[in-house]
């Protein structure tokens, strides 16, 4: 994208927005001159390629001790500028709304903050909890849920306004909260070891509940289509997985007793559990305590295989073609990332990019991947053929990388 | 080559230094701060400014930090930090200067 087209870009939607109002006034002549001289500036500006800044190749990068977001171009490998204000973002995550204009952005701080990628600033913001762990927008893009540390719970506000629509009590910690289709959403219970299913299709919100998911689940995750959820445990030596396309889903212990025997060692980061983890016909999880990715067969959800790493995995993602997993690594071991190939599930490729590697995004096919190195002030852009660095980004203290693509994809 | 090996001696942390106050400091909100919150608000983890410490001391801080909580997510740091350390960052939490 030219420079010109960048600055058009933010200025052309607000001028469209803002005027419509003025022309319907009562003189109609100048109505008619009014849209005609309209239609001709859109024409003129459409012909010459910069009407508006398409955003299916934009992101937003989390800095997250300056508690602003740094809007980058996937294609350019470019930062193009910032958004400011965004209080606590020590792990922020975001979602974008499904014209990938719009992402809401869900601080640690409680803070839930909608920001226009093209004109680069806050469009609403409210204080909704005191504590904060993340957020899902539902399949239709009219709900916005965030889950809660503090008072606990999950609320449901409106997309366009960020106005209240439901309160979720649960009495305590809601972790691994995704939207999955018939605007539902999933989360579950720190505390208590439940998954409840939220249906806000409705004019009330309708709860199901699933008790026995096992002891404090920390995260979970949904496949793209919505069917298979899985929750890691921090209490328990297994993972469980729930098939949403049953009624009730019932659930199912998957990689029981994965560290029986051996010790468990001490968790400085707990590790993530995202939709990325179907890598061709097997999922790739982190384990809890253990320098180990698990694989796990994703029809039978019987184990598949193991791969030793470098330290705890965090991330354990799947490139989007599936063909290859990247894993980075809990503190104090989170300066290398490592690659581990699918069919082989043998780590193939390590590097150190730097101290603090805390987040990795793909573009939306694969072929590059956006790392998040805090220490180094950097993101760092790799060839994930090569594993040439293509480029360095200058960003303070980057944390989570989120490109828009995620807009249409179920659970991210 | 001499004075390469006395460069590294001297930037080695042997056990008896002063605590590294700048890496400390930073680890509590870096890496503490991954269940604590960046700012110690709480998060997974309890809040743990210095106003929600008052239970505390600084021995019993040490000890958590050091050996963790059994039962919870809290883990035992002592494989990476030294007792001096550890004691630094229980005066650091409870003096609370950084609020």
């Amino acid at each position: 994208m030219s420079r010109i087209a960048r600055f058009l870009g933010g200025a052309a939607p607000v001028a469209l927005r803002a005027t419509p109002p003025r022309y319907f006034g009562p003189d109609e002549r100048a109505v008619r001159r009014g849209l005609g001289g309209l239609a001709f500036l859109l024409a003129s500006v459409l012909a010459s390629g910069v009407a508006a800044q398409a955003t299916g190749d934009l992101g937003l990068v989390v800095e997250r001790a300056s508690g602003a977001l740094l809007v980058v171009d996937q294609s350019e490998r470019a930062a193009l500028g910032r958004i400011e204000g965004l209080g606590d973002l020590s792990h922020a995550s975001l979602v974008y709304s499904p014209d990938e204009r719009f992402a809401y952005v869900f601080g640690r701080d409680g803070g839930l903050t909608k920001v226009d990628i093209l004109e680069r600033r806050i469009v609403a913001r409210v204080m909704q909890a005191g504590n904060s762990i993340g957020g899902a927008i539902s399949d239709d893009g009219r709900y916005v849920a965030v889950s809660n540390y503090e008072p606990g719970g999950v609320r449901v506000f409106d997309a366009d306004t960020l106005a209240p629509v439901a309160d979720i009590p649960t009495g305590g910690k809601t972790i691994g909260l995704v939207d999955i289709p018939g605007t539902r959403f999933v989360f579950s219970l720190w505390d208590q070891g439940e998954t409840w299913i939220a249906d806000l299709s409705g004019k009330a919100p309708q709860i199901t509940k699933i008790t026995g998911m096992g002891e404090n689940p920390y995260d979970a995750l949904v496949t793209g289509d919505g069917r298979t959820y899985i929750a890691g445990l921090f209490g328990a030596d297994h993972l469980t997985a729930l098939d949403l396309w049953q009624d009730p889903p019932q659930p199912k212990p998957i990689l029981p007793g994965y560290a029986e025997g051996r010790a468990g060692l001490p968790v400085y980061k707990m590790p993530h559990l995202e939709g990325w983890a179907l890598a061709g016909t097997d999922f790739a999880l982190p384990a809890m305590g253990q320098h180990e990715v698990l694989w796990v067969d994703a029809r039978s959800l019987e184990e598949s295989g193991r791969t030793a790493v470098y330290g705890q995995p965090v991330f354990a993602m799947a490139r989007p073609d599936g063909r290859q997993v990247w894993v980075n690594f809990a503190h104090p071991l989170n300066d290398t990332i490592q690659v581990i190939d699918t069919l082989s599930k043998q780590v193939i490729h390590e590097f150190k990019p730097g101290p603090g590697v805390l987040h990795m995004e793909f573009t939306p096919r694969g072929h590059e991947v956006w790392l998040s190195v805090r220490d180094a002030g950097r993101v760092m852009v790799y060839d994930t053929e090569t594993f040439e660095k293509l480029r360095e980004i200058e960003a303070d203290s980057p944390s989570g990388i989120f490109f828009t693509a995620r807009a249409h994809k179920t659970g991210l | 080559m001499n004075r390469l090996a006395l460069l590294l001696a001297l930037l080695g942390a042997p056990a008896w230094a002063e605590p590294d106050a700048q890496a400390l400091a930073r680890l509590v909100h870096q890496d503490c701060g991954s269940c604590h919150g960046l700012s110690l608000k709480g998060g997974l983890g309890p809040d743990i400014r210095a106003v929600s410490l008052g239970h505390h001391d600084r021995e019993s801080l040490q000890a958590v930090i050091l050996d963790g909580i059994p039962g919870t997510p809290m883990p035992p740091w002592r494989p990476l930090l030294s007792a001096a350390e550890a004691a630094w960052i229980a005066d650091y939490l409870l003096k609370g200067e950084d609020e």
